[in-house]
């Protein structure tokens, strides 16, 4: 049984709230990232998918650029407990990405800038839940989120979602990117509350 | 970026008891709690701390535990967190105006691996606090002043607040202060009480390069506050020369 805390009320909730557990509404768009912000130009700026077997997929920003884009409303959240609802990108779906590389991987790590890293089935990058993202609420993602260019995979944790992504990785093993190192989930689905390592 | 840390253990649930309560400003106070079969934790990490309403309603956020794993006048089952009342929170006013001596609290923790500091990190590392950011930086000052002693070459502490009355564990900051020049740097944003030497104003470039350790002696840098305040200082401080994957960052919403 939990224990009740006489004189606490909380904010006024509804039947369902929208959020999965653990998880508190927030309006603002909080920052989280290990350090500093990098900044990058477009015009030094590569992306590259690597498939297991060593082929490299390569794409400039004028390459990403000439791809088809979406338009992308989700609802995202973050392990730290807030979530926001609703919110709009403008990307690349990662099928489009994947669409002419051959692989038979079923792990994926993405890179970032900075040294950043995240682990993931490469289902989850697949299937249309997961995209390279360059725009945010209409306008060119801001630094500190990630831009020029991040992953979004709105239907995991956020820090799956890869910001200053360079490069996506791919593995017949099984890998750990750097908050899966350091004691956090391999998938990490809110829906089931996937925060740390050995969470089920 | 540093991959070094140490693996965290799994985090569990425990159960609390408030033993203190201190107030550090008008908007903050620090809960003092009793942790049975509290494993320790390391100075950086936090907890996850879950208020339940008695309809079952629960509300969970995270706090920093600004007690460091080693202080010598203490079981190490009792472990410090310190709330700031945030305007439209739902968590920090209970704690900050409701929680008393005697509740009981539901706690997730140790977590984190990463804005850690341990013994074994031989560097001499620069922590950086913005507001309320200074409580997790409050547990690696100590935890370093523990393994190395008392000295200004090995730890720095500059700790930016609004102004004075805004200052958390200001008595015991001052006394470190004076017992080691260089240790603890305060800055002012806003006001400055009437015998204050240094300047008013933002933490910047200029100030960075006169109160911090230099790059060139390559030290681990801690920066823990608002969104604004990290992001400006962890660029000057690149601009100063200092490696980003030696700075490690903790940014909190506003």
């Amino acid at each position: 049984m939990p224990i009740v805390s006489p004189g606490f009320f909380g904010r006024e909730r509804s039947e369902d709230s929208g959020l999965p557990a653990g998880q508190y509404l927030t309006r603002d768009f909080p920052v989280l990232s290990t350090g500093p912000t990098p900044v990058i130009d477009v015009a030094d700026w590569e992306f590259t998918i690597a498939t297991e077997r060593g082929a490299v997929h390569r794409w400039d920003w004028a390459g990403i650029n000439e791809l088809e884009f979406e338009d992308v409303h989700t609802d995202i959240h973050c392990v730290t407990r807030w979530s926001k609802l609703g919110t709009s990108w403008r990307g690349v779906s990662l099928d489009t990405l994947f669409d002419g590389v051959d692989t038979s991987a079923d792990f994926a790590l993405q890179h970032a800038v900075g040294g950043y890293t995240t682990s993931i089935p490469l289902s989850d990058l697949r299937g249309h839940r997961a995209w390279l993202a360059t725009e945010f609420d209409g306008a060119p993602l801001p630094a500190e989120h990630g831009g020029p260019a991040r992953i979004i995979v709105p239907h995991l944790y956020f820090w799956k979602s890869a910001k200053w992504i360079t490069s996506i990785s791919l593995h017949t093993e099984a890998q750990q990117g750097f908050w899966e190192e350091n004691g956090y989930h391999p998938l990490g689905d809110p829906w089931r509350e996937q925060r740390y390592e050995y969470d089920n | 970026m540093n991959t070094t840390t140490e693996k965290m253990s799994q985090p569990s649930w425990y159960i609390a008891d408030v033993i203190g309560v201190r107030d550090e400003t008008s908007t903050a106070r620090t809960l003092i709690l009793q942790v049975p079969n509290w494993p320790g934790h390391r100075a950086g990490q936090h907890i996850d701390l879950r208020l339940t309403a008695e309809d079952g309603y629960q509300a969970t956020r995270s706090y920093s535990l600004a007690s460091a794993p080693t202080e010598a006048d203490r079981g190490s089952s009792i472990i410090e967190i310190s709330v700031e009342l945030l305007d439209d929170g739902e968590v920090s006013p209970y704690l900050v105006r409701v929680t008393d001596v005697g509740d009981r609290l539901e706690i997730l923790g140790p977590i984190g691996g990463y804005f850690v500091w341990g013994a074994g990190q031989e560097e001499p590392i620069q922590l950086i606090a913005g507001g309320s950011g200074i409580a997790p930086l409050r547990a690696i000052l100590h935890e370093r002043l523990a393994a190395d002693g008392v000295s200004a070459d090995s730890v720095r502490l500059l700790y930016s607040a609004r102004a004075r009355h805004q200052v958390y564990y200001e008595d015991e900051l001052g006394d470190l202060a004076d017992s080691e020049p260089g240790l603890i740097s305060l800055q002012f944003t806003r006001s400055a009480p009437k015998d204050w030497t240094g300047t008013v104003g933002r933490v910047d470039a200029d100030l960075l390069a006169r109160v911090s350790i230099p790059a060139a002696l390559e030290p681990t840098v801690y920066i823990c506050g608002p969104t604004k305040f990290v992001e400006v200082v962890a660029s000057a401080l690149v601009g100063l020369g200092h490696d980003q994957a030696r700075i490690r960052t903790e940014r909190f919403g506003g």
